[in-house]
């Protein structure tokens, strides 16, 4: 059974129809590309499942249950976790400051433990952990906004343009640490501009254009389909 | 000077140059006639300084909960004067039953905590109420709207306290232990004074302990700065949001017992209403939404009040000048707004915040 289903889902930004019903699955276990222009509607679907904005129609089932309707701060206890577009660290709070709200659900006592591996993935955290996270640089800001997302141990993890801004040796820190993350049970949804980053680590990716779902297959055949080339890959 | 930052003459500036250099020099002929003429002495000073502190604190505790309130909602509770008043009030006729049955004076730390808890308690309630009726409804109307109703909090709450306990000023009762003066050489300060700002100054290190160490403190900064990611680490913005109030609330609270043991005139419905504006200043002056800034804007706001006048109003001639203080605070609350807006310790507003 899906992790994840989207159905048909309309969404708006006052009278701008924004989604003009989206559809699809997630299986447990997978990773998951969104790809598509500016404005496509890539973002506002992540927004939507995460609970940030409440579809007018359509649903959304997670684990089985419905959560069209819940809000964000239940979901994360539900275990859907967001890393935002923009990375959204609090600047003001120091590294781990940021990694213990990562946590704020949680009150088993291993989050000491948690706190460790994100460092142990992402070290340059930890020399900076007393640091305002205001003064990281856009990579390390990234490296800490998915160290953070996983502090409160999702089983779905939404990321919104991870690649964006980052230097190359950068973007390829941050989607070897994806992929390490699928590897430990974690179920991605990826929404990347950077289409040839995100359909090599994903297994399957959908197309969206102006608010749709263009099309959809396995990222293997996406990335040898001719008009994915051409719009989103940039090979003529 | 006298020049706008394109280089032109500019009316504007020139009157806002015109003025510091007027401020400046009334400040220093002021204080420069007072001192020579030796009217008041060093230990005068001291004493006039101790008071101020005390007077200041008492405005800082209420300052916190107007830049607590603004950090997170970017909004200005114009009911928290009342949120004052109702702990004060109400921590009064617990006062006076305690001092009936004499525990008061027998075990007087014992009541004084017991008096702060109770203040702090009911103050704490009446501001989560009024978020929760008269704020939560309105979140995300314009910005205008909210002050309305923070207008209409203020009175509702002045006129149920007039309306159930009458206009008449009701004085605490005395506690022997906090009579008398402490004498250091020639200076001899009121133990009142002491237990004023030692009290504040413990709230204000609870309160920063709060803030920067608990889990609600950070989620309390994490709401402050970026409420959707907020809600995406699983914080509840709600409920930090009333946390938030209640926080203020308690401080408003205590800052009534407080109030109501240093100040012998006692407390009725309207007392909220000065010591709201005041330490609505002192917030402005700290820099407002800032934690620090608010505790030194009341301190700053306490002193500048008790030295003020006499240093600077009778130095240049002015009858009266103890009776100016309020002239004093208020004039300060201009100043700041037009020479350092944002305060000692703020920082410009972003364009986001503003």
């Amino acid at each position: 059974m899906a992790l994840l289903e989207v159905k048909d889902i309309h969404t708006y930004y006052g009278n701008i129809h924004a989604l003009k019903g989206i559809s699809f699955e997630v299986d447990s276990g997978e990773i998951i590309a969104l790809i598509g222009s500016n404005g496509a509607g890539k973002t506002t679907t992540l927004r939507t499942i995460s609970g940030l904005m409440a579809p007018r129609e359509g649903s959304i089932i997670y684990g089985g249950r419905e959560i069209s309707a819940m809000r964000a701060d239940l979901l994360v206890l539900r275990g859907i976790s967001m890393v935002p577009e923009g990375r959204g660290v609090f600047a003001k709070l120091t590294v781990e400051e940021n990694l213990d709200m990562g946590a704020y659900i949680r009150s088993d006592g291993r989050v000491a433990e948690d706190l460790n591996s994100g460092y142990a993935m992402f070290p340059r955290l930890k020399e900076r952990r007393k640091q305002f996270a205001g003064t990281l640089s856009g990579g390390e800001q990234q490296m800490l906004a998915i160290a953070r997302a996983l502090m409160s141990k999702p089983r779905l993890l939404l990321l919104d343009e991870p690649s964006m801004g980052l230097a190359p040796v950068l973007v390829d820190v941050v989607f070897e640490a994806i992929q390490r993350i699928a590897s430990e049970g974690v179920t991605i949804l990826l929404v990347e501009q950077n289409a040839h980053m995100a359909l090599q680590i994903a297994d399957r990716g959908y197309v969206l254009q102006s608010g749709e779902v263009a099309f959809s297959d396995t990222a293997a055949s996406l990335q040898r389909n001719e008009i994915v080339q051409k719009t989103y890959l940039g090979i003529d | 000077m006298f020049r706008n930052k394109s280089g032109e003459f500019s009316w504007v500036d020139f009157t806002i140059d015109v003025l510091r250099v007027l401020i400046v020099l009334a400040v220093v002929v002021g204080a420069w006639n007072t001192l020579s003429s030796g009217r008041i002495s060093l230990a005068q000073w001291v004493n006039l300084f101790a008071a101020g502190l005390s007077q200041g604190s008492i405005y800082a505790l209420i300052a916190l909960g107007y830049t607590l309130v603004y950090g997170i909602l970017l909004m200005i509770n114009f009911a928290h004067g009342e949120v004052f008043m109702a702990g004060a009030f109400s921590a009064f006729f617990l006062a006076e039953a305690l001092n009936q049955t004499g525990f008061l004076n027998a075990q007087p730390i014992l009541a004084i905590l017991l008096l702060f808890m109770f203040a702090g308690l009911v103050s704490m309630t009446v501001a989560v109420l009024v978020e929760r009726f008269a704020y939560r409804p309105l979140r995300g109307s314009p910005r205008l709207v909210p002050l309305i109703t923070a207008i209409g909090a203020s009175f509702f709450l002045q006129y149920t306290f007039r309306g159930l306990y009458g206009s008449h000023f009701k004085a605490y009762p005395q506690v022997q232990l906090l009579q008398g003066t402490l004498q250091l050489g020639d200076i001899s300060i009121p133990v009142t004074q002491i237990f004023v700002f030692s009290s504040a100054l413990v709230l204000m290190f609870g309160l920063h302990w709060l803030v920067e160490r608990t889990r609600i403190g950070k989620a309390m900064r994490a709401v402050s700065e970026n409420k959707e990611v907020a809600r995406l680490m699983g914080i509840d913005i709600d409920w930090v949001i009333l946390f938030t109030f209640g926080v203020g609330g308690f401080l408003a609270g205590s800052a009534g017992v407080i109030n109501g043991l240093f100040r012998p005139q006692g407390v009725n419905f309207y007392m909220g209403f000065i010591p709201g504006i005041k330490a609505f200043t002192a917030a402005v002056l700290g820099g407002i939404g800032n934690i620090p800034g608010a505790m030194l804007g009341g301190l700053f706001l306490g002193v500048i009040e008790a030295i003020g006048p006499n240093l600077v109003l009778a130095g240049l001639g002015i009858p009266g000048a103890n009776q100016l203080k309020d002239v004093i605070a208020f004039t300060m609350l201009v100043l700041v707004l037009i020479f350092r807006p944002q305060g000692i310790l703020g920082e410009r507003l972003s364009e986001t915040k503003a």
